[in-house]
């Protein structure tokens, strides 16, 4: 092997193992995990108190102007399933005896997988509410943010010819001017300003307010109510934590929410992409270290590149 | 030391033969397809959902394209980093190929962008940028088909310098003098931008958390990507090659090719290794015998079937046992690419997908377009090495 050679490998086999350390290393360079803003806003579901009206649903489809999207009779407004109509749903569990109605919308994730996917942050977590936010304009329609929501949430209008990503934005366009007040233990806007589902809720089974003041509240009711509930309350570490909150008398997974680690869904690629990408460093070293094994080869380059010669 | 034994030359002939007004035929069909998808939606000529927002066109067109597209990248790896420069003769028809991959890639993505019409300002509006995997490669490939037209631009110069025309001669001889002064600069650019956007592929899944099957779920994703678009290049030279000198009666390059199949052969049972050793080492052993580790056993299988038949040397010299061995470790190499990007994907038991007729008329038209342009352009270039074959009685 001639020196030039062995430099050569010498150099590459470095710049290899300096890549594979960044890539290997996720616990040393790990991404600090993400803590939900001070004034993050959520909501909390009860499925002990739903009594499966859907008024919220057809409040939701009213407030934020959707096409109404009717089910299998075709006349009402029934969806089965969240969809590019439907930011919000109610689902019926049944097991035999067991029953229990489900609802489902965005969980405003502390560290949302989908606004990590986008790339123009046409998705984005509002820094104050923590509202994971859709500006179209920003948007190339890729559905990274699809394939990352690990709750399956973000809808795409596939059969439209300019569509946008459709998802619950917890209405964040009611509010308006209106200022969060202190009303029944929880931060409220105004009637009429804050999310349509909650508002319209006649069995108080999903309520707004801020995540912390809703995590409290789930606690008091699982303490004041024992074997009443599933012992958790689901979105508390799940992911990273969500915003939206879950109190459940059935196994969390029979409602269709996946059981996940405490690690936000991001942690793992972008542990790697920021560590490998950090401040550009790695790829400018690789490139200058391309350039001189490159610059070294040049005498035998010059003959490849006889032909390029008049 | 290397010596180059033949100059590049034109195959020269009629383009428009019978057999390439068919590809040409396909590829029209998929462009008709195309217009339909741009005016109806997505959903009208795709089986894509909110389950499966990615389907065939970003697994295959895109995903395993660019791939294909990696003999550029592998090649000249083995030329001009390791210095071994006896490969030369490959160097240009490889980065034809990776120069239609890629390109053609783009036009892939461009129709499966929901809102394209965006695009424009995912380069310009750099303020926005986030730490998206799918921004590094949206970034880094469109640089590199620049990168690629640049590389393969000698070819184009070489044709021209003996243009009637005296201002297209200047140009082309201008154009030889940029690119021989900046060889080292556009060559080392040829290689980094590859190896940051074929690693991100891989990065890019890892997004998908907890819905791509733990059997691929693995930080070294980016790693095993890299790794594997270099088998696929290595895979798709020898291939190109073969098929080359049969449909254009050129000399083979046998003898050239054996030695390449065997370092395309050792990187490939590295992969499998790695591979394995990563499922094992992250107590996923057991999942290898399920519905999903039969996806494994294909993936890796078809790598060492490639692998196998190399081992002999009397193979390693059979032109034929070359193209078979090649095309194992570039079917390989493509399922595992489809595994993490469709099959290890789990959106939840109510989705599936399977490519509806007019999407797969697109991927068709693609490929024929693809195939269409190469041709076109070693008949018309000086792209392929060495002299026709001399015509036997």
């Amino acid at each position: 092997m001639n020196p030039g050679r062995r430099r050569a490998l010498r150099v590459l086999a470095g710049t290899a193992s300096a890549s594979a350390t960044l890539a290997a290393a996720p616990a040393h360079a790990a991404r600090a995990p993400k803590t939900p803003p001070p004034g993050a806003m959520g909501m909390l579901y009860d499925t002990t108190k739903c009594i499966g009206c859907k008024a919220c649903v057809a409040a939701c489809s009213v407030a934020n102007d959707m096409q109404p999207d009717r089910g299998p009779d075709g006349l009402h407004l029934a969806p089965l399933d969240l969809s590019g109509r439907t930011k919000n749903v109610i689902k019926l569990f049944k097991e035999g005896e067991k029953t229990s109605f489900m609802k489902s919308q965005c969980m405003h994730c502390v560290d949302p997988a989908c606004a990590s996917a986008c790339m123009l942050h046409s998705l984005h977590k509002n820094e104050t509410t923590g509202i994971v936010e859709y500006d179209p304009r920003y948007c190339v329609g890729c559905r990274y943010c699809q394939m990352a929501c690990p709750f399956n949430v973000a809808k795409f209008e596939f059969e439209k010819a300019a569509p946008k990503i459709v998802k619950c934005e917890l209405c964040r366009h009611r509010v308006g001017e209106a200022k969060l007040v202190e009303n029944g233990g929880f931060s409220r806007y105004e009637r009429g300003h804050g999310p349509a589902c909650c508002e319209v809720c006649p069995a108080g089974a999903v309520v707004y307010g801020t995540r912390e003041e809703l995590l409290a509240e789930a606690k008091r009711r699982i303490a004041a109510n024992p074997g009443a509930y599933v012992p958790h309350v689901y979105g508390e570490t799940e992911a990273g934590g969500t915003q939206v909150l879950y109190l459940s008398h059935v196994p969390f997974e029979k409602l269709g929410l996946p059981a996940l680690g405490p690690q936000g869904v991001p942690h793992t690629a972008y542990t790697i992409q920021e560590g490998l990408y950090r401040g550009f460093a790695a790829p400018v070293a690789l490139y200058a270290a391309l350039g001189a094994v490159l610059w070294r080869n040049r005498k035998k380059l010059g003959e490849s590149a006889e032909e390029v010669k008049p | 030391m290397s010596r180059h034994t033949s100059v590049h030359s034109e195959v020269g002939g009629p383009v428009l033969t019978p057999s390439y007004r068919l590809l040409v035929a396909i590829a029209a069909l998929g462009g008709v397809m195309m217009l339909w998808r741009f005016a109806a939606g997505l959903a009208a000529v795709s089986n894509l959902n909110d389950g499966y927002p990615w389907g065939i066109w970003i697994a295959f067109d895109v995903v395993t394209g660019t791939a294909l597209g990696c003999g550029g990248f592998a090649v000249a790896l083995l030329v001009y980093i390791l210095n071994k420069g006896e490969y030369h003769p490959l160097v240009r028809p490889a980065i034809l190929t990776s120069l239609l991959g890629y390109g053609l890639a783009v036009l892939a993505v461009t129709v499966d962008l929901g809102r394209f019409w965006e695009l424009w300002k995912v380069p310009v509006y750099f303020w926005r940028w986030s730490h998206s995997p799918q921004l590094e490669v949206a970034l880094c490939v469109a640089i590199y088909v620049l990168v690629l037209l640049i590389e393969l631009s000698p070819a184009f110069f070489e044709k021209w310098r003996g243009s009637p025309d005296s201002g297209l001669r200047s140009f082309a001889e201008k154009g030889l003098a940029f690119v021989k002064r900046y060889f080292v600069w556009i060559l080392a650019l040829g290689i980094l931008l590859p190896t940051m956007h074929q690693s991100s592929l891989g990065t890019m899944m890892l997004l998908t958390g907890p819905k791509l099957h733990p059997l691929w779920f693995t930080a070294w994703l980016p790693f095993l990507f890299l790794v594997n678009c270099i088998i696929m290049g290595y895979g798709v030279v020898v291939l190109e090659s073969h098929v080359s000198a049969s449909a254009f009666g050129r000399r083979r390059e046998t003898e050239m090719l054996g030695r390449l199949s065997k370092v395309a052969m050792g990187v490939a049972l590295f992969f499998v290794a790695f591979r394995l050793a990563d499922i094992v080492l992250r107590g996923q052993a057991a999942a290898l015998f399920s519905w999903f580790g039969v996806a494994v056993l294909v993936e890796l299988g078809l790598l060492v079937a490639g692998a196998l038949v190399l081992m002999s040397e009397a193979n390693r010299r059979s032109p034929s046992q070359q193209a078979l061995a090649a095309l194992l470790l570039v079917v390989g190499g493509t399922v595992y690419r489809f595994n993490v990007y469709l099959v290890g994907f789990r959106p939840g038991e109510n989705w599936s997908y399977f490519p509806a007729v007019p999407e797969l008329l697109i991927t068709f038209g693609i490929v024929a377009l693809e195939i269409a342009l190469y041709v076109a352009a070693v008949k018309t270039f000086p792209i392929l090495a060495g002299e026709p074959e001399p015509a036997r009685a």
